[in-house]
């Protein structure tokens, strides 16, 4: 019974992902604003030459922020999980 | 488990060209691809090595914990004074105010498709040396944490 | 159809680690279909910002062209380092699992059986 839900929840992701797709073409990217501004400005406003990393750490810093604090909780519970106990 | 010397001798051998190469990839960081993300995984991939090729009490002598913490809290905490040091001068956090200054990291950029230069960027090298010490000391602390959990079975 | 074949490939990783994650009985190769849907959600990413006949990102002293989207490149490493902390820290509790029933199997596990 559990197994049959699963297949038939499994089979029902697949078709709304393939939904999704299929109106996409590829080699062909929506033309946003946001990445025309990016390629075309983040050199004198950054100075970085590569264009991904200024992104990264002058647009998007605050992201950065927060994912180097999600890898930093993740490395402070890993090490609570096996920390030395007393009792065992 | 007690790994031969052949496995041994080519850890020791290969570690600092790992190092080396983990320290370009975070260098150029702006200039290249790679970064400070990515340059942190392959230094702590070095660390893998040792921790792999040695066992796991002959391993904490030379990586141990609490140097790895101090290197993942040191990474941090530089990054946030990085940001917050835009404030002092009263502009926005995360402002990137050493580039185009002409000191250290402030080289102005030429526009277009140029030779790279080293000594431009700003904050950006700055925040990418304090985010590859932070990964290196977290995916560090992970390894020794999950290699500590199965210490008694091999 | 020949065009859209990283799409097709999206949706036939995605669906392998979605059945992985429903089917499997064992802890840790539902933590490997978990990972398994990281991939396709990178390659879903990248394949989005991807220009036909474009350069990476990154100015240098080569001819120049139409480059790649750059927003979903930095989303993508985004989400590799996110996947990174999320997998170490589900090891780390299979493995606490593993310590105190003595197996990773679902059945074997008295709380999480069904």
């Amino acid at each position: 019974m559990k197994r049959k839900l699963s297949i038939i929840i499994t089979i029902l992701m697949i078709g709304m992902l393939g939904v999704i797709v299929s109106g996409l073409t590829f080699g062909d990217p929506v033309d946003h604003p946001m990445d025309r501004y990016f390629i075309e400005n983040s050199q004198e406003e950054s100075g970085a030459n590569n264009v991904v990393t200024a992104v990264l750490f002058d647009y998007r810093g605050f992201d950065t922020l927060g994912e180097a604090a999600v890898l930093f909780t993740a490395a402070l519970g890993a090490s609570l999980i096996f920390r030395k106990r007393r009792d065992d | 488990m007690q790994m031969s010397s052949i496995v041994k001798t080519t850890a020791d051998v290969l570690f600092p060209f790992i190092l080396i190469y983990g320290l370009y990839i975070i260098l150029h960081g702006h200039l290249t691809p790679g970064g400070g993300f990515q340059g942190g995984a392959i230094l702590a991939s070095g660390v893998l090595l040792l921790l792999l090729a040695y066992r796991y009490s002959e391993s904490t002598n030379i990586v141990r914990q609490v140097m790895m913490k101090t290197l993942e809290s040191t990474g941090l905490l530089l990054f946030i004074i990085a940001a917050l040091s835009a404030m002092v001068l009263g502009a926005g956090f995360f402002f990137n105010w050493l580039s185009p200054l002409g000191s250290i990291f402030g080289d102005s950029v030429a526009y277009g498709s140029t030779v790279a230069n080293l000594n431009t960027g700003g904050l950006i090298p700055i925040m990418n040396i304090a985010v590859g010490i932070e990964v290196v000391g977290a995916i560090s602390v992970i390894l020794l944490a999950l290699l500590s959990g199965i210490q008694e079975k091999i | 159809m020949i065009e859209e074949i990283p799409y097709l490939a999206v949706v036939l990783i995605a669906g392998i680690g979605i059945a992985t994650i429903l089917l499997k009985k064992n802890l840790i190769k539902m933590i490997m279909g978990l990972a398994i849907i990281e991939g396709a959600a990178n390659l879903f990413l990248v394949t989005l910002g991807y220009r036909e006949g474009g350069i990476a990102p990154i100015f240098t002293n080569n001819p120049g062209g139409e480059m790649v989207l750059p927003t979903v490149q930095a989303m993508t490493l985004t989400n590799i380092v996110i996947g990174f902390a999320t997998s170490a820290l589900l090891l780390a509790f299979a493995i606490m699992i593993y310590r105190r029933y003595g197996s990773v199997e679902t059945k074997n596990i008295r709380r999480l059986r069904e």
